[in-house]
C-alpha cells in the first residue's frame, strides 16, 4: 500500500507552520506522529495534497508542571509520557492511558497532540482528558487561544480547531491530595482499540467523593463523558450500591454502535462494568493505594 | 516541494538521496540503501518487521516518510553486529528465538532500544516490550528466552551462558 | 441437499502391516557425540546465522537489472458482472509499461483460467464476472512499485452487482450460481463419505448415550509475517523463464507452471529463497503468480509482484471454514461406541484446496481420534461460495485440526452426559497401547501410539485433581475457572503413493547426498523449509547415519535447477518423507562406504561393523577407516571396477502415514465481568516419535501452540452479507503477541514410528490441531455448570458475555 502524491512541508517555527495552514487551508493536512494519517494516507483513505509536517517545530515536545498545571507540549511523545516519572507519581489516570495506547514502537513516534486532534473517539487520551477537565492550547494565524476540553470535541473526527490551528499544548489541572485516577481499557488484543474504556478522576473529602469526572472511550461517535455517572457518584463513598449506579448510569448515556468488537449490548454492559472497576480503583488510589 | 535531498546517518555513516515526499522510509532503506534485513508484514503499522531505530527509538519505518528521516540518524539490523555478534543475536540463536527469521531483525531492534531503556527487565516487561511485533512461528517463549539471555550477558559481560 | 455425488471415496488410506506396538520412553536417544551432532542434540541452527544478521534472502529482496513491478486492481464487490474496463488513463502514465487483462490471457493461450490443485478450475483474470471481494481484475506493469500504485487508481471498471452468496447452507439451495462456466447449474461440488453408514447406524440404534453437536470452524487466514510474492525472470533469447517465487513445493509448482504455460519444464526455473513462514498459504498457485510470470513473458523483462498484506488477507486461500453436525454413541458403561459426522465444506469460488487428489475432506476421516469405537460414518459435501477459493492448512495435516476439534469437543460432552470427569472418560476409552496396529472404522492404521501415558504425564505436570478440587472451591464463590483437555491423534507424512498424490504426482519425496573428497558434503531436498529448520535437521540426520559432523553437511532445498524432485513442505510431510529419503540416501553411502573400507583394510565386507563415523573390524576396533578416509579414497584410491565417487539419492515413497498425538490441559479464568478469557496454564504433552532436534522440535510446538491459541480466542474471517471482508487487515485479523500467547509448559512421550527409518513422526503441526479443543473444553468446562455444553471459536468476550448473562451470572 503506496500513499499517493502530495507536496510537504517542514517548517521550523509555530509561525511559518500557522502560516502555511492559513495559505493552504483544507488541502492541507498537519503532520504530527503520523501513527494513524500515514496508514490512512497508505491505504489511499486519506489525501491530502499537502502535508505540514510539524516534527521540526521547537519547544514542543516537554512535560512540566507550572502552577497548578501540568504542561504537556503538543509533540510529546505517547513514550515519553509512559516513561515520565512525574506522570507516574502524580498523574496515574494519564500514565494509565499512555501504557494502552497501540503498542510500544508506536508510541515512539505518536503524539498526544495528534490523539486529541484526530477526535478519534477510539482514541484513549480524549476520555482521559476529559475526567481531567484538561486544557487545549492552540495556536492559529490569529495567535493564541484555549478550549476548554469540554467544548473541544464536536463531531466524529472534528474538533473546535479552526482550519489554521494547531494544537500546542495540553494543561492539566494538577490534582489536589485526597484525589485518584484510573483508566481501564478493555481490549481485544495489545494494540487494538478499546471494546470499552473508562478514564475516571475523583476527588475524595475523607471517605466521601466530593467530585467525579468520567470520560468513555469508543462508545459514541465523539468522545463524551458520563456525566449522569458521576452525579450519582459523587456524594457516595463508593459503596458497591454506588458503583453500581454509576456504572448503570455510564451504560445509559453510552451510544456504542455493534462492530467486530461486539453488539451494543455487549459494550453498554461492558462500560457498566468498566466504569464501577474504574471508580473503585481510582477511589482506592485517592486512599492511597498504589495500584 | 514534492521531491527533496536528504542526508542522515544511516548505520554509522552519512548518506543522501533523492526521494519523493511520499517515499516511506522502509522502501528508502530497502530500495536505494539496499539494506533488505529490514522487512514489510502489514500496511496498518501492525507487524513490526520494519523496526529501526530513530535516533536511538524503534520506530516502524513503514509508518514515517524518508523526508522525515532527514538530518537524523537510523540504525538497522545490519548495523547490529559490531565486531561479533550481539548479545541480542546471540541470545536469538542460542534459546532459538527465530524460525523463520521473517520478523527477528524488527524483534531484535525492538529488544534492543527495550534493554536500553530497561537492562534488567521482567518476563512480563519484554513481552509487553515486543507487543508491537508479530511473529507467526515461534509463539514468543523463546523469543522471551532470548531477550533475557541478552539481558544477562550485557549486566554480566564475562559470565559463561546462564540457563534460563 | 442436491443428490450429486461426484465423489464417492470408500478408501484404505493407509496399507497394514506398516504398524506395530512400540516402547515408549520419555528419553531422547542420543547415539553420536556432541562434535558430529547427530539426532538428539540440541544444534544450534545453521540457517540462523544470516537471519539474526539481516542477510536472509527473501523474495522481496531480490533485485534484478530492469525489474518492472506489478500492481493488482482488485473487485470491490463479491459478485458482478464487468461491463467494461478502460485502462486508457493508466496507459498514458509516465512509466506504466502494460495492462494485463483477462482477454489478454485469453489470446496468450487460454490463461485466464488455471487448474487448481484439486482438478478444479480457477480464474486468473475475469472476462465476465467476478465471483470474490478482492478478487484479481487486471494488473498493471510499471516502472516502479510506486507508479503501479498509482496506475491502479486510474483503471476504471464498470461492473454490475450480482447477488453474493456467503453461507454454503444457502448456496445449497441454488439461487444464486457461483460459477456458471460449470456444466451443471450448481453450486454443490463434491460428495464425500468414509467408513460405514450401516454399522453407525446400528450402533446408534443401540446406544444407551447419544450427544450431539454443531460445530463451525469459522475460516481463518495462514498470515504468515511475509506475504507471497514473485520475481520472474524470463529471458527472451535462451528463452528460460527463472521465478523467484514464494512456494512451499517447488517442483510441483514447476510442473504445473510448465503444463498450464507450455513452457517446457526444462527452461522453467523456479527458485523458493528464504520463506518467511508458510503454513500451507504458499501451497497454492495464485492468479498473482500467473499475472507476474506472463508480465515478464510480455514485456521480456523481469517483474516483481509483492503482495501487500491486506491483499494477502482478503484475497489468498482460507483454511477451515467446515460446518460441521456430529453425533456420538456411547454404551450404558459410559464407553463411546460410534461417530456419525455431516460437513459442508465452504470451498469459496473454486476447490482450490491443497489436499491429496483422492481425499476432497484431506484426512478428516481421521476424526475417531484417539479413541476405540465400533463404527463411523463421514459425509462431507463441497459447496461453492462468493467467497476467495481455497482451502490450506493453517500449519495442519490436510483438515485434521476440524476432525480433532469436533471429536475432541464431542468427548466432553459425551462425557458430561455420562457423568465423568473428562480425563477419567478420556483414559477409559482411549486405544490401548496393546491395540496396535490399529485400525480405525474409518480405514486408517495407526503406526504406534500410547494415549493413555501422554496424558497421565500431562495430569501429573499439572496436578490435575488438585485443580479440579480448586475448581470446585471457586464455583462456591462464584468465581469461573475451567480445565480443558484434549488428546488429539494427528495423520502426517503424505503420503504412500498408492493412494496420496497431488495432480496426480505422487507424495514421495527425495534426498541426494554427495561427500566431498575431504570429507565435507552438500545435500539437495526436494522439500522446502519455511523455518522448520531443514538446514539444521536434515544435517543432524545424515551425521545420524554418517557420522559426519553436522556442522560439515551443507543443506539446499528450493531450487528445481538442482535439488531432486520432491513434493515440498507442508502437512508435517518433511521428517517423515524427505528426513527418511534423507536416510535411505545416507544408508546408501553407507553401504558403498562399507566397501571401500573393505578394500581399505583388506577384509571382507562381513568383518565389518559401523561404529558412529567408521567401518571397524569385529573384534579390531583399531583397524578402522573414517568416514572421511573412506570418502578421500573414494575419489584417490577407489577400488578397481567401482564407480569412483561416494554420492547417493533416494526417492522415498513412505510405507504409511505417521500418527503422532499428545494430551494438552488448559486451565482458563473467566471474568465475569467483561467475558474475558485468561489461559492461566497449558502444559502440553507431545510424543512425535524419535527426536532430531529437540530444541527445534519446541520451538515448533511453542509456535504451534500459539497458532491454536490464535483460532480459539482470536482469529476469524467474517464478512458481511455482500460478500465484504470484514477482517481484511491486522488491525481487524487479530494474530496473538507475546502478551497473550501465555508461557507454554511442554513435556513429551516418545512412541516412535515402526515404519519411519528414523522412527520420527513430524511434530510441526500437532499443538496446532490440538490447541484450540483444549482452550475450548476448558471455557465450557467453565461454564457447564450453567448447562453450557458448547461454544464456537474464536471464544471472544462478547460470546462468553452473553453466555453469562444468559445464564443469569454478573458483575
Amino acid at each position: 500500500m503506496i500513499p499517493g502524491s502530495f507536496e510537504y512541508h517542514s517548517p521550523t517555527s509555530l509561525e511559518e507552520a500557522v502560516a502555511l495552514l492559513g495559505q493552504h487551508g483544507d488541502e492541507a493536512k498537519i503532520l504530527s506522529g503520523g501513527q494513524s494519517l500515514i496508514p490512512a494516507m497508505r491505504f489511499r483513505l486519506a489525501q491530502p495534497g499537502i502535508l505540514i509536517d510539524i516534527n521540526g517545530l521547537p519547544n514542543l515536545e516537554y512535560i512540566r508542571e507550572k502552577g497548578k498545571h501540568l504542561l504537556i507540549g503538543g509533540l510529546t511523545r505517547e513514550s515519553a509520557i509512559e516513561g515520565s516519572p512525574l506522570v507516574q507519581e502524580r498523574y496515574p489516570l494519564l500514565a494509565d492511558t499512555a501504557r494502552v495506547i497501540a503498542d510500544p514502537l508506536v508510541r515512539n513516534m505518536a503524539t498526544v497532540g495528534g490523539n486529541l486532534v484526530h477526535a478519534d473517539p477510539a482514541n484513549d487520551h480524549p476520555a482521559a482528558m476529559l475526567a481531567y477537565g484538561a486544557e487545549i492550547m492552540v495556536h492559529g494565524t490569529n495567535g493564541a487561544r484555549a478550549i476548554a476540553i469540554d467544548e473541544f470535541f464536536i463531531g466524529l473526527f472534528e474538533t473546535a480547531l479552526a482550519a489554521d490551528e494547531i494544537l500546542t499544548e495540553i494543561r492539566i489541572p494538577t490534582p489536589s491530595t485526597g484525589s485518584g485516577g484510573a483508566y481501564l481499557k478493555i481490549e481485544r488484543k495489545v494494540g487494538d482499540y478499546a471494546i470499552s474504556a473508562v478514564a475516571v478522576q475523583l476527588q475524595m473529602d475523607g471517605d466521601t467523593v466530593s467530585s467525579a469526572r468520567i470520560g468513555l472511550t469508543n462508545v459514541s461517535p465523539t468522545p463524551m463523558r458520563a456525566v449522569e455517572a458521576e452525579q450519582s457518584i459523587i456524594g457516595s463513598v463508593g459503596s458497591a450500591d454506588a458503583l453500581e449506579a454509576a456504572g448503570k448510569a455510564a451504560a445509559a448515556a453510552c451510544d456504542p454502535s455493534a462492530d467486530l468488537r461486539g453488539s451494543v449490548e455487549y459494550k453498554r454492559d461492558l462500560t457498566r462494568v468498566v466504569t464501577k472497576r474504574a471508580i473503585a480503583k481510582a477511589i482506592d488510589r485517592a486512599k492511597g493505594g498504589q495500584t | 516541494m514534492s521531491h527533496h535531498s536528504i542526508t542522515l546517518n544511516v548505520n554509522g555513516e552519512e548518506v543522501t538521496g533523492e526521494v519523493e515526499s511520499r517515499m516511506l522510509l522502509v522502501h528508502f532503506i530497502r530500495e536505494n540503501l539496499d539494506l533488505t534485513g529490514t522487512h514489510i508484514g502489514c500496511d496498518t503499522t501492525s507487524c513490526g518487521a520494519c523496526t529501526v531505530l530513530l535516533n536511538g527509538r524503534a520506530i516502524k519505518s513503514c509508518t514515517l516518510f524518508a523526508v522525515q528521516a532527514n538530518d537524523k540518524s537510523i540504525e538497522t539490523i545490519e548495523s547490529v553486529a559490531n565486531g561479533g555478534l550481539h548479545p541480542l543475536q546471540e541470545g536469538f540463536w542460542e534459546k532459538h528465538g527465530l524460525q523463520c527469521g521473517f520478523c527477528t531483525p524488527g524483534m531484535i531492534m525492538s529488544a534492543k532500544q527495550l534493554l536500553a531503556d530497561n537492562p534488567n527487565p521482567t518476563e512480563e516487561e519484554i513481552r509487553w516490550g515486543i507487543s508491537g511485533n508479530l511473529c507467526r512461528c515461534t509463539g514468543y517463549t523463546k523469543i522471551v528466552e532470548a531477550i533475557e539471555y541478552a539481558a544477562d550477558k550485557i549486566s554480566n559481560p564475562t559470565s559463561e551462558e546462564v540457563s534460563s | 441437499m442436491t443428490q450429486l455425488e461426484d465423489r464417492f471415496e470408500h478408501h484404505s488410506p493407509t496399507p497394514e502391516g506398516s504398524s506395530a506396538q512400540v516402547e515408549t520412553t520419555d528419553k531422547v536417544r542420543i547415539t553420536t557425540p556432541e562434535n558430529i551432532c547427530g539426532m538428539g542434540h540440541r544444534m544450534k541452527r545453521k540457517e540462523d546465522p544470516r537471519f539474526i544478521q539481516g542477510k536472509g534472502n527473501y523474495v522481496d529482496d531480490v533485485k534484478l537489472p530492469g525489474m518492472l513491478y506489478m500492481d493488482i486492481v482488485r473487485s470491490p464487490y463479491a459478485h458482478a458482472k464487468i461491463i467494461s474496463i478502460d485502462d486508457s488513463e493508466a496507459l498514458a502514465m509516465e512509466g506504466v509499461v502494460a495492462v494485463i487483462k483477462g482477454q489478454d490471457l485469453e489470446a496468450a493461450g487460454n490463461l485466464h483460467w488455471m487448474p487448481t490443485l484439486m482438478s478444479d478450475t480457477q480464474m486468473v483474470l475475469p472476462i465476465d464476472k467476478v465471483i470474490y471481494y478482492a478478487q484479481e481484475v487486471c494488473v498493471v506493469i510499471a516502472t516502479d512499485r510506486y507508479i503501479a500504485a498509482d496506475a491502479i487508481e486510474k483503471i476504471h471498471v464498470e461492473y454490475e452487482p450480482l447477488p453474493a452468496v456467503v453461507d454454503p447452507r444457502e448456496a445449497l439451495k441454488d439461487e444464486v450460481i457461483v460459477r456458471e462456466d460449470k456444466e451443471k447449474p450448481t453450486n454443490h461440488i463434491w460428495h464425500w463419505e468414509a467408513g460405514d453408514k450401516e454399522a453407525t447406524d446400528k450402533v446408534f440404534a443401540e446406544a444407551s448415550h447419544v450427544v450431539k453437536v454443531q460445530i463451525y470452524l469459522p475460516r481463518l487466514h495462514v498470515s504468515s509475517i511475509e506475504t507471497c510474492g514473485m520475481v520472474a525472470n524470463y529471458n527472451k533469447v535462451t528463452e528460460h523463464m527463472q521465478m523467484y517465487m514464494t512456494s512451499q513445493a517447488p517442483h510441483a509448482h514447476r510442473t504445473v507452471f510448465s503444463m498450464v504455460s507450455g513452457l517446457p519444464e526444462h527452461k522453467v526455473q523456479i527458485i523458493s529463497p528464504d520463506i518467511g513462514g508458510g503454513f500451507g498459504g504458499k501451497v497454492p498457485i495464485y492468479p498473482g503468480y500467473v499475472c507476474c510470470a506472463v508480465a515478464s513473458l510480455v514485456t521480456g523483462k523481469p517483474v516483481k509482484w509483492i503482495e501487500d498484506r491486506s491483499e494477502n488477507l482478503q484475497a489468498d486461500s482460507f483454511a477451515r471454514d467446515y460446518h460441521i453436525e456430529a453425533e456420538m454413541a456411547a454404551d450404558d458403561n459410559g464407553k463411546i461406541t460410534g461417530l456419525r459426522v455431516n460437513t459442508i465444506s465452504d470451498c469459496g469460488a473454486a476447490d482450490a484446496a491443497a489436499n491429496p487428489s483422492k481425499f476432497p475432506a484431506g484426512l478428516y476421516s481421521i476424526c475417531t481420534g484417539s479413541y476405540d469405537m465400533k463404527a463411523a460414518h463421514v459425509v462431507v459435501d463441497g459447496v461453492y461460495t462468493t467467497k476467495p477459493p481455497g482451502g490450506v492448512a493453517y500449519r495442519c495435516s490436510f483438515r485434521v485440526t476440524e476432525a480433532v476439534h469436533m471429536i475432541e469437543r464431542l468427548t466432553d460432552i459425551m462425557a458430561a452426559e455420562v457423568g465423568e470427569d473428562p480425563a477419567d472418560f478420556r483414559l477409559k476409552n482411549f486405544i490401548r497401547p496393546d491395540q496396535f496396529p490399529y485400525k480405525s472404522p474409518t480405514g486408517w492404521e495407526y503406526d504406534s501410539g500410547n494415549y493413555e501415558a501422554a496424558l497421565k504425564k500431562a495430569m501429573e505436570m499439572i496436578d490435575y485433581r488438585a485443580l479440579r478440587e480448586e475448581q470446585a472451591a471457586k464455583r462456591e464463590r462464584g468465581e469461573l475457572m475451567g480445565i480443558g483437555i484434549s488428546s488429539f491423534t494427528e495423520v502426517v507424512g503424505a503420503g504412500p503413493s498408492k493412494d496420496y498424490d497431488i495432480l496426480g504426482i505422487k507424495m514421495f519425496d527425495s534426498a541426494e547426498i554427495r561427500i566431498h573428497p575431504t570429507g565435507k558434503a552438500i545435500a539437495r531436498f526436494g522439500t522446502k523449509s519455511q523455518g522448520q529448520g531443514h538446514e539444521t535437521t536434515y544435517a543432524q540426520i545424515i551425521a545420524e547415519e554418517l557420522g559426519l559432523p553436522a556442522a560439515d553437511i551443507q543443506i539446499e532445498e528450493g531450487d528445481t535447477d538442482t535439488a531432486p524432485y520432491g513434493l515440498g513442505t507442508y502437512a508435517s510431510r518433511s521428517t517423515p518423507t524427505a528426513g527418511a529419503a534423507g536416510a535411505m540416501a545416507a544408508r546408501k553411502i553407507k553401504a558403498k562406504a562399507r566397501k571401500i573400507a573393505a578394500h581399505l583394510l583388506e577384509v571382507g565386507e562381513e568383518d565389518l561393523e559401523w561404529n558412529v563415523d567408521k567401518w571397524q573390524v569385529k573384534g579390531s576396533p583399531d583397524q578402522a577407516k573414517t568416514i572421511q578416509e573412506i570418502a578421500f579414497a573414494a575419489y584417490t584410491n577407489h577400488p578397481q571396477g567401482m564407480e569412483a565417487g561416494l554420492e547417493a539419492t533416494d526417492y522415498y515413497d513412505p510405507p504409511n502415514l505417521t500418527f503422532p498425538f499428545g494430551s494438552y490441559i488448559c486451565v482458563v479464568d473467566i471474568d465475569t465481568g467483561t467475558g474475558e478469557v485468561h489461559v492461566r496454564r497449558f502444559v502440553a504433552v507431545d510424543d512425535c516419535g524419535n527426536i532430531i532436534n529437540p530444541m527445534i522440535v519446541e520451538g515448533q510446538i511453542e509456535g504451534g501452540l500459539t497458532m491454536g491459541l490464535a483460532p480459539a480466542l482470536f482469529e476469524e474471517i467474517v464478512y458481511d452479507e455482500n460478500g465484504q471482508n470484514l477482517t481484511g487487515t491486522f488491525a481487524d485479523y487479530l494474530l496473538p503477541t507475546a502478551v497473550e500467547s501465555p508461557k507454554w509448559e511442554l513435556g513429551k512421550t516418545i512412541t516412535p514410528s515402526p515404519h519411519h527409518p528414523l522412527g520420527a513422526k513430524g511434530v510441526g503441526e500437532s499443538p496446532t490441531v490440538g490447541a484450540p479443543p483444549a482452550i475450548a473444553n476448558a471455557v465450557v468446562d467453565a461454564l457447564s455448570h450453567l448447562g453450557v455444553k458448547h461454544i464456537d471459536i474464536p471464544i471472544t468476550p462478547d460470546k462468553v458475555w452473553k453466555l453469562l448473562r444468559d445464564n443469569g451470572v454478573t458483575d
